[in-house]
C-alpha cells in the first residue's frame, strides 16, 4: 500500500481559495464566505430565497472543490474498497457512481461519500471529511495506492430543472443521455472535463470535474450558456434546504462521524440512520458487518426519520416528546425547515423505539424568538416517509429540453 | 470445496505443531474431539525442537530449558509415559563475575561474601516476590474474563483476583500495587548493593522482550517468569533429557494416543472461510481439508494477517493486529566444542546449570540501547548452558555443547544481518572468552541465529519467540489484541492457542490448554 498527498502549496492562508474564488468573489453581494474543508467559500451570494429558488426552477452553479478527493488505485482497489464501504463495489460497472457510508469495527459511520469507477482498477472517492488515516489504515495487506487529490480537481455543482438544457449549451454533446449515477468525458474547448449525473439536490443535476487552470473559463462559459435559463452561483444555505427536502445527510449534522465523537451513544449506525438499503449483508465481509448483523437480529432502538410538523415555524434542534405535555422524551431534531416547495415544515429527527414508526405523532418543543421575546409551542410531528422531494425530473433520461 | 477435497471433515485443525499446539490437540483429543494437526515443517516442535548444528553435535534450537511448564499439565497428558525422561532438574542459576568468584542465585552464604546487606535483604525479597508470583499464577490457567461483558462468569473472574489481591493483605496489596508499574531497575536497586545480584535479576526480568531494565512493566515480566516458575514446580528449571524436542516429541505421542493425526511437511496457505466461519484450510499444495474449527498454533499477526487476511476482518481489529510489538531481540548462538569450557571459578554444579552474563543493571540496560537503534550490542547480556554436562548423549563423546540465549539482536540492523552477523558474533565470543579463557580455541563449529533467522525457521513474525513482547497493553485481558483475547477471534470457528494468546511466550503450553478448554467451554461440537 503506498499513501500520498497533494499538498497545497499556499500554507500561510488559513483557508485556501479554490480555483472558481475570483468569479465568487466578484459575483457575491453579503461577503458572506465560510470554512469548509479548509477552503473559503460562499455562504450566500445574494439571498438564500432567490439561491434556493433558482436550484428548483432554473439553474444553479455550486462550487464543491473542497470536497476531498482521493485516488484509490491498484491490483487490489476493487477488493479493498468493498471491504471498506458497506456496498457492493463489484456491482459497480466502470462509468458509474455509487454512493456509499463506510462504518467502524462496531458498524457505526465514519463518513458518506461517493465512489466514481474510473477505471477496473481506478477509482475516485469524494468525502465529506479527510479519511486519509483511516482509508489506509484499512489498507493494509492490499496492494493498493491511495492519494489525495482535492486541490488537483476543481468541481463544480450545475443543479436545477434547466441544467441539461445550459450544458448542452455548453458544449457538452449527449450529455442528455447521461443516466443517473453515470459518468462520462468530454472535451469543451480543448479541455477535458468529466460530467456525472450526481448532486446534493435531489433535483435534476449534474457535476463537473475539470482540471483547476479551466475553473474560470469553464464557469464563464457556463454562466453565458445559462444566461436565458436563468443560472446563478449558489452558497451553501441555499444547497442545505435543498439536500433537507431530498432528504440527505449531512455529516456533523444529521450525525457525527465515529472518528469524533466522545460521549457514549453519539455513534449512528448505517440502520438507524435509515440507510439500511445500502447495506449488503449478502456480498464478503465489510468493515463493521458482524456489529451491524447483530444490531438487525436485535433490532433498532432509534431511527432517522422525517417528520411533517404542524404550523409554519421550523422546528430547529427541537426535542421531541411522546405527549403534548412533553415529560417523556423520545429524541430531537438534527435538520428542519419549512419548506417553501412543498408547502410543509419539515425536519430529520432521530427518534427511539417504537415512536419512530411511519405515522405515529410526537411533539416538537418550538422555541420562537419574536424580538428578543422568546415564545415556546408544542407542536404535532408526524413521522413520515423520506424524501419529502422527490420530482421526476430528478431521474428522466433524457431530462426535458428546457 | 474442490473434488480434491479431503472428503473427511474433522472437528478441529490445528495450524502448527508447537508446544502449544500440541497441547491443544492432546487436551482436544482426549476429551474425544476429532483433531489434526498440520505443522510446516519436517518435525513437530516448532521452537521448541532438538536439531543438529554441527556434525554430531545437537542442540535446542529455541528454549533450552523446561522452566514453566506446569507440573500438573505433564501430569495430566501423561507426559513421563510418552517418553518425557529429565537429563537434570533443579538446575542452579549463577551470575558470572566480571571481577570474582561466580554466585550462585539464592545461596546466601556466597551472597554473605559478596554483601552481607544483601544476604539479609535476600530471604523476605525472595519470600514477597514468590507471593506475588503465585497471585499471578492463578492467571495463567485460564481463559481471561471480559470487561464489560456483562457476563456473570467474566464478572466472577475478575472480583477473584479482586479478591486474591485483597487476601494478599494490606501490606502487601500495597506493594504489589507499588511495584507491578515499575521497572526492574529500580526494584532491585531499592533492595539491593550488589551489582553482580542486581543484574541477574534485571536479565530475568527482561529476557525475550524487547525491553531494557529500566522499561516501565518489567517488574510485571520479571513476575510472570516467577509465576510460570512456580507453577512448573520443583522440577524447575529442568533440562528434558535429548533436548526440548524430546518433551515436543512425547506431547505428540500423548496427543496421538488420545487420537489426534499429525501431518508434518503440511504447511497451511490460508484458512478457508465460509459464511463468515472459519471452514478449513488449504495447504500449499493445494489440498484443502475442512473442518468444523481453526485453532491457529501460529503468532496472531501470521495468523489473521497471512492465514486468514484481513479482508476477513474489521479496519480496527487489523490495525490493532498490525500494531503488536513482536520484534524480536533474543538471539540463539550455538558452539560445538571439543572440551568443556572453564568458566572462571565455576564449580561443576553451576557449569550444569544456568549461567548468565549479566554483572550489573547497567550493563544489561547498555546491551540494549543497542538495539533501540538498530544495533547489536557490542557487549550483550548471556543466559548460558552446557547441555553435554547432564546430557552426553548431544554431542560426540568428550565433547560439549554450549547454548546461549544472546540479548540484544535487533530483528533489523542497521546495514542487515547478513553483513553484521559475523562481527555480532565476534562480539559474543569476546564477552565468553572474558569469562572462560580459553573458551574460543575450542571451538569447532558455531551457529548463531538472528531474530531474523528464527523468523525464517520457525514463521514467528519478527522471530519475536514469545508471539510478541509481555507487557500491560499485551498483556492478559488484551492479549494479543482486544477482540481476540479470549482464544476465540472475530471470526466464527477460528481461535488462536499460541504465544501470542494468553498466558502468552515460553515454553509452558498453557496457552494450548487454555484454547482448548475455550473450545471445550462451548460445547457442540
Amino acid at each position: 500500500m503506498t499513501t500520498g498527498r497533494a499538498v497545497p502549496a499556499h500554507f500561510r492562508k488559513p483557508l485556501l481559495e479554490t480555483p472558481f474564488h475570483d468569479r465568487a468573489r466578484e459575483l457575491q453581494q453579503n461577503d458572506q464566505f465560510v470554512g469548509w474543508a479548509g477552503y473559503s467559500t460562499v455562504d450566500v451570494f445574494s439571498s438564500v430565497e432567490q439561491e434556493y429558488f433558482a436550484i428548483r426552477n432554473a439553474t444553479t452553479l455550486y462550487d464543491l472543490t473542497p470536497m476531498v478527493k482521493y485516488r484509490i488505485a491498484g491490483p487490489d482497489a476493487e477488493r479493498y474498497l468493498n471491504r471498506l464501504v458497506t456496498r457492493d463495489v463489484r456491482k459497480l460497472k466502470v462509468g458509474r457512481v455509487s454512493y456509499v457510508v463506510w462504518c467502524n469495527d462496531a458498524g457505526h459511520i465514519i463518513d458518506d461519500g461517493t465512489i466514481f469507477r474510473l477505471g477496473a482498477r481506478d477509482f475516485r472517492v469524494c468525502t465529506a471529511e479527510r479519511q486519509l488515516d483511516w482509508f489506509a489504515d484499512s489498507a493494509i495487506g492490499f496492494d493498493v495506492a491511495i492519494e489525495e487529490v482535492t486541490s488537483e480537481i476543481a468541481a463544480l455543482a450545475v443543479q436545477g430543472p434547466t441544467s441539461c438544457f445550459v450544458l448542452k449549451r455548453f458544449g457538452l454533446a449527449g450529455i442528455e443521455q447521461l443516466r443517473p449515477f453515470e459518468l462520462a468525458e468530454f472535451t469543451v474547448g480543448g479541455r477535458p472535463l468529466l460530467a456525472s449525473r450526481t448532486g446534493f439536490t435531489g433535483d435534476l443535476g449534474y457535476e463537473l470535474w475539470l482540471q483547476p487552470q479551466d475553473a474560470g473559463s469553464v464557469w464563464d462559459a457556463l454562466m453565458d450558456a445559462g444566461r436565458t435559463r436563468g443560472i446563478r452561483p449558489i452558497g451553501s444555505q441555499a444547497l442545505n434546504m435543498a439536500r433537507i427536502e431530498a432528504g440527505f445527510l449531512l455529516p456533523n449534522v444529521d450525525f457525527v462521524s465515529a472518528e469524533h465523537t466522545i460521549r457514549v451513544n453519539r455513534d449512528r449506525t448505517p440502520l438507524e440512520l435509515g440507510l439500511g438499503w445500502l447495506v449488503d449483508f449478502d456480498k464478503p465481509h465489510f468493515n463493521g458487518r458482524r456489529a451491524l448483523l447483530a444490531q438487525r437480529e436485535r433490532g433498532l432502538t432509534r431511527l432517522l426519520v422525517g417528520l411533517d410538523v404542524a404550523g409554519n415555524k421550523p422546528a430547529h434542534n427541537a426535542l421531541l416528546y411522546a405527549e403534548p405535555a412533553g415529560r417523556r422524551e423520545v429524541g430531537s431534531v438534527t435538520s428542519a425547515m419549512w419548506s417553501p416547495t412543498c408547502k410543509r415544515n419539515i425536519a430529520l429527527a432521530i427518534i427511539d423505539a417504537p415512536s419512530f414508526a411511519v405515522g405515529t405523532t410526537v411533539w416538537a418543543d418550538i422555541y420562537l424568538n419574536r424580538e428578543l421575546v422568546w415564545e415556546r409551542r408544542m407542536a404535532a410531528a408526524r413521522v413520515v416517509e423520506r424524501p419529502f422531494f422527490a420530482p421526476q425530473r430528478r431521474r428522466a433520461t433524457p431530462p426535458a429540453d428546457r | 470445496m474442490s473434488a480434491a477435497a479431503t472428503a473427511r471433515a474433522y472437528d478441529a485443525i490445528i495450524v502448527g505443531a508447537g508446544h502449544n499446539g500440541l497441547v491443544c490437540a492432546a487436551t482436544l483429543a482426549r476429551a474425544g474431539r476429532s483433531v489434526l494437526v498440520l505443522e510446516a515443517r519436517a518435525t513437530v516442535g516448532g521452537c521448541a525442537v532438538t536439531r543438529e548444528f554441527a556434525a554430531g553435535f545437537r542442540v535446542s534450537a529455541g528454549a533450552h530449558l523446561l522452566h514453566q511448564m506446569p507440573a500438573a499439565l505433564i501430569e495430566e497428558l501423561g507426559l513421563a509415559a510418552h517418553g518425557l525422561e529429565y537429563a537434570a532438574t533443579a538446575l542452579p542459576t549463577t551470575a558470572l563475575a566480571a571481577d570474582g568468584a561466580p554466585l550462585e542465585i539464592g545461596d546466601l552464604a556466597a551472597l554473605a561474601r559478596r554483601s552481607p546487606a544483601d544476604a539479609r535483604a535476600w530471604p523476605a525479597f525472595a519470600a514477597r516476590l514468590g507471593r506475588f508470583a503465585r497471585l499471578l499464577r492463578g492467571l495463567l490457567a485460564a481463559p481471561p474474563p471480559r470487561l464489560g461483558s456483562g457476563a456473570w462468569s467474566d464478572r466472577l473472574a475478575l472480583a477473584r483476583l479482586g479478591l486474591r489481591l485483597r487476601l494478599l493483605g494490606r501490606r502487601d496489596m500495597r506493594e504489589f500495587l507499588r511495584i507491578i508499574g515499575m521497572n526492574a531497575y529500580d526494584l532491585v536497586a531499592d533492595e539491593f548493593e550488589s551489582e553482580l545480584v542486581k543484574g541477574a535479576l534485571s536479565l530475568d526480568a527482561v529476557l525475550g522482550t524487547n525491553f531494557g531494565p529500566r522499561a516501565p512493566g518489567t517488574v510485571l515480566t520479571l513476575l510472570y517468569r516467577l509465576a510460570a516458575e512456580s507453577a512448573a514446580g520443583p522440577r524447575a528449571l529442568a533440562q528434558p533429557r535429548g533436548g526440548m524436542g524430546a518433551l515436543t516429541q512425547a506431547l505428540a505421542r500423548a496427543a496421538a494416543a488420545a487420537g489426534a493425526t499429525i501431518r508434518t511437511g503440511a504447511p497451511v496457505a490460508r484458512i478457508r472461510v465460509d459464511a463468515d466461519r472459519a471452514a478449513g484450510v488449504v495447504l500449499d499444495s493445494g489440498e484443502e481439508i475442512a473442518a468444523a474449527r481453526v485453532i491457529s498454533n501460529a503468532d496472531a499477526k501470521t495468523t489473521f494477517l497471512r492465514l486468514l487476511g484481513p479482508e476477513h476482518l474489521d479496519t480496527g481489529f487489523v490495525r490493532r493486529v498490525d500494531h503488536i510489538r513482536s520484534r524480536g531481540v533474543a538471539a540463539k548462538l550455538h558452539l560445538a566444542l571439543d572440551r568443556l569450557p572453564a568458566f572462571a571459578g565455576a564449580s561443576p554444579r553451576a557449569l550444569g546449570g544456568r549461567l548468565l552474563v549479566a554483572p550489573s543493571a547497567d550493563y544489561v540496560e547498555r546491551a540494549w540501547n543497542h538495539s533501540k537503534y538498530r544495533e547489536w550490542s557490542l557487549r550483550p547480556a548471556l543466559e548460558v548452558t552446557l547441555p553435554t554436562v547432564h546430557d552426553p548423549s548431544l554431542a560426540p563423546a568428550g565433547q560439549h555443547v554450549l547454548s546461549a540465549v544472546v540479548q540484544y539482536a535487533p530483528y533489523a540492523p542497521e546495514g542487515g544481518w547478513p553483513a553484521g552477523k559475523p562481527q555480532f558474533l565476534e562480539a559474543i565470543l569476546g564477552v565468553l572468552e572474558s569469562h572462560a579463557p580459553g573458551l574460543r580455541a575450542g571451538i569447532r563449529a558455531a551457529e548463531l541465529s538472528t531474530p531474523a533467522d528464527l523468523e525464517r525457521e520457525f514463521g514467528m513474525s519478527g522471530g519475536h519467540w514469545h508471539h510478541g513482547d509481555l507487557a500491560f497493553d499485551q498483556f492478559y485481558l488484551v492479549r494479543p489484541v482486544p477482540g481476540a483475547a479470549q482464544h476465540a477471534t472475530p471470526v466464527a470457528g477460528l481461535y488462536l492457542c499460541g504465544a501470542s494468546a494468553h498466558p502468552g511466550g515460553g515454553v509452558m503450553g498453557l496457552a494450548g490448554r487454555n484454547a482448548a478448554r475455550r473450545v471445550l467451554a462451548e460445547g457442540a461440537r
